[in-house]
């Protein structure tokens, strides 16, 4: 039950994060142009041009300093977003960790895009998995309107465990896609997210800090074990943030995980973002045929939701994992990866297959949803198959 | 109004600069030029450092030099993260979470190899964007912290473990980058070099650049006892020398301004500053390299010579 | 400041309370000591401007004393004085 009014709007994913981060109005965003989430950039600046937030906008010279603009203006108190996509993800990389190690909650929405080489300009996760280890908070979007929503909800979450917050939505596919957007008042958001209280502030005059020190082998070790506590917190805090914006606005969103049609299914498809829609539309075909198909969308990777798995996975006979990126591991993508070790220690761990697909933007028609359910259903009757297949790949 | 110099007896009241217990080498000149840099501000000074000595044997945790507010991201971004402070000060003043009348003074610490190299466009960015902040280069002329790694600060000639001076190449064989006119073409309203042997020169200059709103940048010489190879009771005499022989100029570009703040009675030849240091001693037997070294800083000096007085765009 | 463990240290690992670095002692790294003879000074306080180590302390604007604690021994006090009023002994081994 819906507790308050949305006001919908018709908004493209990039629309709906930079319309829910003028509703935020943060401190300070410092952001570079980078397709495919250079939109939110403009329309921000235009909020800004136009007196609609008061916020301080840096324009910076590259995604590294984007990233450490926002460490500067985090470490000084201030509430921060950001927003890039592929190389620019990439070349933010090493201070990603220094965010994240600082424990400065900045909020950064990616349009997930093909890493190069080749360049590619379309969907892929390539970049978000290549800093999954960088101690960010990782959410994937299945549509824009979880998008606008999980950025509201991001920088909440962020704050209350001092740990930076990537809010993933698939380039193009969401970043470009028009949908209806059902959003809450300003008012409202600006209630739900409250205001920031940093851990400390380099602004701090009377009390002077030394930010960033050198540690050498007898602190570096006790250092990365104190962080790790924060994501130890995000574990419960995610679900509490959740499940507190799904009280108050009446929404149903999942905090690590979504089930769908999982109550009597035998196997399941394993998948995130966009391709999650695809694949509910096609398992519904399918249960009609009578199929026990039923879908595990994982929405948050970081922390990983090991237990959650471990426990929808519960006595069912196959899983089919979707990874839009590649490991190079040649044991498939870092999806299947991290799935199959949150199951290997189950006494009963159903078959598992890895489905790498729809890389550097390749389509992801329905037809190949059909595909991946048909294989982890004869991989459920005990059909052998590899450790992965590629799905769309011109073979 | 606000006075242009100090007395030491004044900015020993002011500061004493690093703490004691820092982890510099015997003989560093760099926490004296931080002093120097520190006791100007007549405001609270918020400091940014880039990687490289001056963070690394300051902040050895859970021991830290710095009496004031300081960060330290990474390498290359010292400027854009002292961009980051400096705009969340803003905004916050804006937004009225810190006092609108409070002032603080916006410092960042960059190596040259942070500056002329990894991190140029970091500051070219921040300098275009026109943060309030003063960046201060300490320019020890080489990849101190690493272990002597040439940079584009490195003088031609000298021996460094990248450059080294071997049976068929002596040592760097490209002149170094000047940094100052680079920084300078940013048109920001303020640039210069200093040293620390010419300390009033410095203090006026860090007082001057705090007066003014906007970027400005001070690039100091900051000798090397390992990396230059001389005696550690040596360091001020040393930069001295590099101002005396005008291999390092005393000047500033004041809103568009050369002025020379210096000019020696008898401007010394490069050989005497040159001789006093283990990186050229290779040098010493060929004089046509060491003429190379001359005849360059005789043209900047000639030019320097043109330029006082006069603005850039005349 | 005794951290034991890792649930001692403050989060974003930064430093309160700071300088901490006095807790950390430098004079064991000299070879040579600074002699300093009041008669001869001044109180130019060049020394105390160019003491790397910050262990020339100056009160009133008088050379107060020379804290060997930290003291390094590089002896540009000694070479920066235009009195002589500083000399560099050897230390004994």
């Amino acid at each position: 039950m819906k507790t308050k009014a949305f006001i919908k709007h018709a908004l493209t994913g990039n629309e709906a994060a930079a319309y829910a981060m003028k509703q935020i109005n943060p401190d300070v965003v410092a952001a570079y142009p980078i397709t495919p989430a250079t939109e939110i950039v403009q329309i921000f600046s235009k909020y800004v041009s136009n007196g609609e937030v008061t916020t301080e906008f840096v324009p910076v010279e590259s995604e590294h300093s984007a990233m450490s603009v926002c460490v500067g203006a985090s470490a000084s108190g201030a509430r921060v977003m950001t927003a890039t996509a592929s190389q620019g993800l990439a070349l933010m990389h090493e201070i990603l960790y220094i965010a994240a190690s600082l424990r400065l909650p900045i909020v950064m929405v990616v349009g997930n895009r093909a890493l190069s080489g080749p360049i590619n300009i379309h969907c892929d996760h390539s970049d978000a998995m290549g800093s999954r280890d960088s101690g960010w908070i990782q959410m994937f979007c299945e549509n824009a309107n979880e998008v606008y929503h999980t950025v509201i909800m991001a920088v909440k979450i962020a704050e209350k465990v001092n740990l930076p917050c990537m809010v993933g939505m698939d380039g193009f596919i969401i970043t470009h896609g028009m949908e209806v957007i059902e959003t809450i008042d300003d008012e409202e958001v600006k209630r739900f997210i409250s205001k920031r209280t940093p851990l400390y502030s380099v602004l701090d005059i009377e009390k002077p800090i030394t930010i960033g020190p050198l540690d050498l082998f007898d602190w570096y070790f006790e250092h990365k074990r104190s962080q790790l506590e924060g994501m130890l917190q995000a574990k419960k805090v995610i679900p509490e943030v959740v499940e507190e914006y799904n009280q108050r606005f009446g929404t149903n969103f999942p905090a690590f995980l979504e089930t769908y049609r999982m109550d009597d299914a035998e196997f399941a498809i394993i998948s995130m973002s966009s391709a999650a829609g695809t694949m509910k539309e096609a398992i519904d075909i399918k249960r009609e045929e009578g199929l026990k198909v039923g879908l595990l969308r994982i929405k948050t990777t970081r922390p990983f939701p090991y237990e959650i798995l471990r426990e929808k996975t519960k006595g069912l006979k196959a899983i089919g994992i979707m990874d839009r990126a590649e490991s190079w591991s040649t044991m498939g993508g870092p999806l299947s990866i991290e799935v199959k070790s949150a199951l290997y220690p189950l006494d009963k761990r159903p078959f598992a297959i890895d489905f790498v697909f729809g890389l550097g933007g390749r389509e992801f028609p329905i037809e190949d949803a059909f595909k991946i359910i048909d294989i982890t259903r004869k991989l459920s009757e005990g059909e052998e198959f590899p450790e992965f297949v590629h799905i769309g790949l011109k073979e | 109004m606000k006075k242009k110099i100090l007395s030491l007896k004044e900015l020993s009241e002011r500061t004493y600069g690093l703490a004691s217990g820092h982890r510099a080498c015997a003989g560093c000149p760099f926490p004296s030029i931080v002093k120097m840099i520190l006791g100007s501000s007549d405001y609270p000074v918020v400091v940014a450092n880039a990687t490289g000595c001056l963070e690394v044997v300051t902040t050895i945790f859970p021991y830290t030099a710095w009496p004031v507010p300081w960060i330290h991201s990474a390498f290359e971004n010292v400027a854009a993260t002292i961009s980051g402070v400096e705009t969340a000060f803003k905004a916050l003043q804006n937004k009225g979470v810190m006092p609108a009348d409070r002032k603080v003074n916006f410092v960042a610490f960059g190596g040259d190899g942070g500056t002329y190299d990894i991190g140029l466009q970091s500051l070219s960015g921040a300098m275009e964007r026109r943060h309030n902040f003063l960046y201060v280069l300490y320019d020890n002329q080489a990849y101190m912290n690493t272990g002597i790694q040439r940079s584009s600060a490195t003088p031609f000639g000298a021996h460094t473990t990248t450059s080294p001076a071997g049976k068929v190449i002596p040592g760097k064989v490209q002149h170094r980058k000047d940094i100052t006119e680079i920084v300078a073409a940013h048109d920001i309203p303020y640039a210069a070099q200093a040293s620390p042997s010419h300390w009033g020169d410095l203090i006026r200059k860090a007082r001057r650049a705090f007066e003014i709103e906007g970027p400005k940048f001070i690039a100091v010489i900051s000798p090397c006892v390992p990396g230059w190879g001389y005696d550690e009771s040596e360091s001020i005499e040393l930069a001295r020398l590099a101002v005396e022989t005008c291999f390092w100029p005393l000047y500033e570009i004041d809103n568009g301004i050369y002025k020379l703040n210096y000019k020696p009675k008898n401007k010394l030849p490069v050989k005497v500053w040159l001789e006093k240091q283990a990186r050229f001693k290779h040098l010493l037997d060929k004089p046509e390299l060491i003429d190379e070294i001359q005849n360059k800083i005789d043209e900047k000096w000639k030019k320097l010579l043109w330029l006082d007085g006069k603005k850039v765009e005349d | 400041m005794k951290f034991k463990s890792w649930k001692d240290l403050p989060e974003g690992a930064i430093v309160r309370d700071v300088p901490t670095s006095p807790e950390f002692k430098t004079g064991d790294w000299k070879s040579r000591t600074p002699k300093y003879i009041p008669e001869k000074c001044t109180h130019d306080l060049l020394c105390w401007l160019y003491c790397p180590d910050s262990a020339i302390h100056v009160k009133d604007g008088k050379i107060e004393k020379f804290d060997l604690d930290y003291c390094k021994g590089c002896g540009i006090c000694a070479s920066i004085c235009p009195q002589d009023a500083i000399e560099m002994v050897e230390e004994e081994v």
